[in-house]
C-alpha cells in the first residue's frame, strides 16, 4: 500500500503540493487526472526523490518505509519507477547497457544475485517483441534519436525489465499515435498484479481507455479534490476541470 | 556494464588515487642536481658507446642555452632543476637479468599494480594473466622485459633503450633524435641530455607483432625526476600495438616526469600507440602531484604508413602534452583519440599536431575532455597543410564536458591551410553533465558515483573503443575513480 499523508512540496520557495493525501493499495490501479500546473508531475518527482523537489511536510509510506528519507536509487531499489513525461537521452551508453547496469545495481543494493548476460539478453528479447520494438534500437545510445514514441515504448521496456512494484506512469500517452497507444498500453496492462501498486499521472482520459483505472483521483491546486470510479474521467472529460479550479486564481 | 560494478567496488574499496603506495626499495641515486658530469655519469652507468655521450653533452648544452616554455595555459610552482636526482635505480646486478634475479619487493609492487610479469603464468594460461609483452621501467631503469626471446623469433627487438644501445647501436643511432631532434623544446633538450630508460621497438619489414608490447612506468623514488625515452620503429609493411602506463605514489612534493616518445613509421607500415596515463594527481588541495611535460611524435616516413594515438590521461598534477604526427609519405594517415580528465586542481594542456606534408595524407583529432572540481583543461591543436600537399583531409572533434561550476575547459584549435585543395572541417561542443541525466539515471536505480561514471564513460566511448581490449576495461574503472567526489 502507498499511503501518502499530508504531503507539501516545494521547488525552490514555491509550494506545489500542499497536503496531498493518498492511498493506493497494492494490486490497484489510480489515475491522477487534474488540470496543468496542478502539481502531477511533481507528485511523480516527489516520490522518486528529484533533487529540487523538497518535501516540507507530511509522509509517504511504501512498502513499510518512509520513501522520503531514501535517496533516488534507494527507492528505486524498493521498486519505485517513473515513466518520464520526456524520457532523457543518454548519449553513448547503448540501451541496453544502461538498463542492465540499472538492474543490476537495484539487485546488488536489495542482496540479490546479478542477472546473467544470457538470461538478460532472453528476457530482452521477449520484453521488446510484446512492445513491437526492434532489437537493434537498443544497441544504440538509449534516447538518442529516438522518436517520442520510441521514447515511451523504451520506458514501459525498462519497467518490464526491472519489474518495480510501484509503478508512476507520468503523461505516458503524450505523444502517441493510436497504435502505438495501444501497444505502449498493452505493456503497463501486462504488468498489473495484485503485488503492483500503479500511479496513472494523465491529462486526458483517453489513455485510461485503454488502461482501466480502479480509482480516479483529481488533483488540483497541490492537492486532492476529489475522488471517484473510472466514471469520474469521463465526467471530467465532458465538463472539463473548471470546477476543480480555484476561483480567480 | 560489468566496468561500472568494479568501478563503484574499486571506488568504495580505496582511496582516490589506488596506486598511491610508497614502496621502500633500497635504491642508487645519482648526486643531486645536473650538470655535465650527472650527464656523464648517467652514460657511464648504462655502459653507453662515445657518440651517445657526446650526444647527450650536446643537448645538454643546448637546454642550458633554453627557457622554459610559458605559453601553455597551465600554473605551476617552477621547478627547480638543481635540487632534483636526475638518476635513481634499484640496486642490483647489472647486465641482462631474468626474473628470479629481481628484487622481489619490486616484483611484489608491479604484482599490486595488477601488471603481468610472469611470462610462465601467462603462457601457462593462469586465470587473469594477460598476455601480452611488458617492459617494466622503475625510476630510472628498466627492471624486467617479458616475452623478449619469443618475440626475437620473428625478429621483433623489444628490449629497454639502455640495453638496445649496447645490443644494437646502429639502429638506435640512426633513428634517435630524427623525430624529435635534441633541441625540439626546453623537455625534449633536457630528456635528451639525461634520460636513463625507456623501451626501444624495431617491427622488421612485413611483420605483424604477435603481440601486444606495453611499458609500464613507475615512479617510486623521493625528489626524482623520469625521464624515459621511448623509440620505436616499424619498418615496410609491419605493424604494432604498443601501450604505456604510467602510475607514481602519493607524495607532498611535485615530481618532474619529462618523456620523450619517437615513432618511425616506414612504407605501409602501421603503430598503433596507447597511453594510460594515471601519475598521482596531488591531493584534494592541490598539494604534489607529477607535472607531465612529454613530447610524443610519429614521423610517418612512409607512403601509406599510419599512426594512430590513443590517450586517456586521468592522473598528473599538471600535462603538457601533444601526441603529434608528421605527414610526410603519400596517402599517410594519423589519428588522434584523446580522452583527458581532470579533477580537483588538476591542470591539462594537451592536444596534437597534424602536420601534413604529402599527398592526400589524412588525419582524424577526437578529443574528450572532462573537467570536475576546480580543475582546468585545455585542448589545444594544430592542423598543418604544406603548400605542395594536395588531397589533404582532416576531420577534428573536440567536446568538453563540465561537471559542477569551479572547472574550466578551452579549446584552443590552430589551422594553417596553404594548400587550397585541403578538406579541413572541425567541430566542437562543449556541455554541462545534466541534472536531468543524473536524476534519470539515479531514478533507475544508480548511486550517484555510479551515474557519474556512466554517463562520463558513455561520454567519451568512441575514445574508449579505441583501446585495445585488455585495457578498455581498465581505462573505464579509471574514469571513475578519477572522477570519484565530482558531483554533490
Amino acid at each position: 500500500m502507498l499511503k501518502i499523508e499530508n504531503l507539501h512540496v516545494s521547488v525552490g520557495d514555491k509550494p506545489i503540493l500542499k497536503g496531498l493525501t493518498l492511498d493506493v493499495p497494492a494490486g490497484e490501479v489510480h489515475a491522477i487526472m487534474g488540470p496543468n500546473g496542478a502539481g502531477k508531475s511533481t507528485l511523480g518527482y516527489a516520490l522518486s526523490g528529484r533533487p529540487g523537489y523538497e518535501a516540507t511536510e507530511g509522509s509517504v509510506q511504501w512498502a513499510g518505509e518512509d520513501l522520503l528519507e531514501l535517496d533516488p536509487a534507494a527507492r528505486a531499489a524498493k521498486g519505485v519507477f517513473l515513466s518520464f513525461q520526456y524520457p532523457i537521452e543518454i548519449p553513448g551508453v547503448p540501451a541496453l547497457t544502461f538498463v542492465r547496469t540499472a538492474l543490476n545495481a537495484q539487485k546488488r543494493a536489495r542482496g540479490e544475485e546479478e542477472v546473467s548476460a544470457p538470461a538478460f539478453l532472453k528476457a530482452v528479447k521477449a520484453a521488446s517483441a510484446a512492445l513491437k520494438m526492434d532489437f537493434e534500437m537498443l544497441k544504440r545510445p538509449l534516447n538518442v534519436g529516438f522518436s517520442g514514441g520510441e521514447k515511451k515504448r523504451m520506458e514501459i521496456l525498462q519497467m518490464a525489465l526491472l519489474e518495480p512494484s510501484l509503478l508512476i506512469l507520468d503523461e505516458t500517452d503524450s505523444g502517441l499515435d493510436i497504435d502505438a497507444l495501444r501497444i505502449v498500453s498493452e505493456g503497463v496492462n501486462a504488468l498489473r498484479s495484485p503485488d503492483r501498486a500503479m500511479l496513472v499521472i494523465t491529462h486526458y482520459q483517453r489513455l485510461l481507455d485503454y488502461i482501466k483505472p480502479d480509482r480516479v483521483h483529481v488533483l488540483a491546486a497541490g492537492r486532492i479534490v476529489a475522488s471517484g470510479g473510472p466514471e469520474l474521467a469521463h465526467q471530467l472529460e465532458a465538463e472539463g476541470y473548471d470546477k476543480y479550479l480555484p476561483v480567480a486564481a | 556494464m560489468a566496468a561500472v560494478q568494479e568501478t563503484i567496488d574499486a571506488v568504495a574499496a580505496l582511496e582516490k588515487y589506488e596506486h598511491g603506495f610508497i614502496s621502500d626499495i633500497e635504491t642508487e641515486y645519482a648526486p643531486r642536481g645536473l650538470n655535465a658530469d650527472i650527464v656523464r655519469f648517467i652514460s657511464e652507468k648504462k655502459g653507453e658507446p662515445e657518440w651517445m655521450l657526446e650526444w647527450r653533452l650536446a643537448a645538454y648544452e643546448r637546454w642550458l642555452a633554453m627557457e622554459e616554455p610559458t605559453w601553455a595555459s597551465v600554473k605551476y610552482t617552477p621547478v627547480d632543476y638543481q635540487s632534483l636526482f636526475y638518476y635513481a635505480a634499484p640496486k642490483q646486478k647489472d647486465g641482462p637479468r631474468s626474473l628470479d634475479e629481481v628484487d622481489p619487493e619490486i616484483l611484489e609492487i608491479y604484482k599490486k599494480l595488477g601488471i603481468p610479469l610472469k611470462e610462465q603464468e601467462v603462457l601457462a594460461g593462469v586465470e587473469g594473466a594477460a598476455r601480452y609483452a611488458v617492459d617494466a621501467v622503475f625510476d630510472s631503469v628498466s627492471v624486467v622485459t617479458t616475452f623478449k626471446a619469443e618475440l626475437a623469433k620473428v625478429g621483433v627487438i623489444f628490449m629497454p633503450i639502455s640495453e638496445a644501445l649496447r645490443e644494437y647501436p646502429d639502429l638506435v643511432r640512426q633513428y634517435l633524435g630524427s623525430v624529435v631532434p635534441v633541441s625540439d623544446n626546453y623537455f625534449a633538450a633536457l630528456n635528451s641530455a639525461v634520460f636513463s630508460d625507456g623501451s626501444f621497438v624495431y617491427i622488421p619489414p612485413g611483420v605483424r607483432c604477435p603481440m601486444e608490447l606495453s611499458t609500464y612506468f613507475r615512479i617510486n623514488a623521493s625528489q626524482t625526476g623520469q625521464f624515459e625515452r621511448t623509440l620505436i620503429i616499424a619498418d615496410k609493411g609491419s605493424y604494432c600495438s604498443y601501450l604505456e602506463g604510467c602510475t607514481a605514489p602519493m607524495r607532498d612534493e611535485n615530481q618532474l616526469h619529462a618523456a620523450v616518445v619517437e615513432l618511425v613509421v616506414l612504407d605501409d607500415a602501421e603503430i598503433k600507440y596507447s597511453t594510460v596515463q594515471n601519475w598521482y594527481p596531488g591531493d584534494a588541495e592541490g598539494k604534489g602531484g607529477i607535472y607531465n611535460f612529454v613530447t610524443k611524435r610519429a614521423d610517418c616516413r612512409g607512403d601509406r604508413s599510419k599512426v594512430s594515438w590513443t590517450q586517456v590521461e586521468t592522473g598528473s598534477a599538471v600535462t603538457w602534452k601533444y601526441p603529434s604526427c608528421v605527414l610526410k609519405g603519400e596517402d599517410s594517415s594519423g589519428e588522434f583519440y584523446s580522452i583527458a580528465i581532470t579533477n580537483g586542481h588538476q591542470q591539462a594542456d594537451t592536444g596534437t599536431k597534424m602536420i601534413h606534408l604529402g599527398k592526400n595524407s589524412k588525419s582524424r583529432i577526437i578529443a574528450k575532455a572532462v573537467s570536475a572540481g576546480k580543475s582546468d583543461s585545455t585542448y589545444r591543436g594544430l592542423v598543418s597543410v604544406h603548400p605542395k600537399a594536395t588531397g589533404v583531409r582532416n576531420f577534428t572533434q573536440c567536446d568538453s564536458l563540465l561537471i559542477g561550476g569551479d572547472c574550466g575547459s578551452h579549446t584552443v584549435p590552430y589551422i594553417e591551410a596553404r594548400n587550397g585543395s585541403a578538406q579541413l572541417e572541425h567541430e566542437a561542443t562543449t556541455t554541462r553533465l545534466s541534472d536531468d541525466q543524473l536524476f534519470y539515471a539515479q531514478q533507475r536505480g544508480l548511486s550517484q558515483e555510479e551515474a557519474v561514471a556512466l554517463l562520463v564513460n558513455g561520454f567519451v566511448r568512441d575514445v574508449m573503443q579505441k583501446l585495445p581490449m585488455e585495457f578498455a576495461v581498465e581505462a573505464q574503472k579509471l574514469v571513475a575513480i578519477s572522477l570519484e567526489g565530482s558531483v554533490g
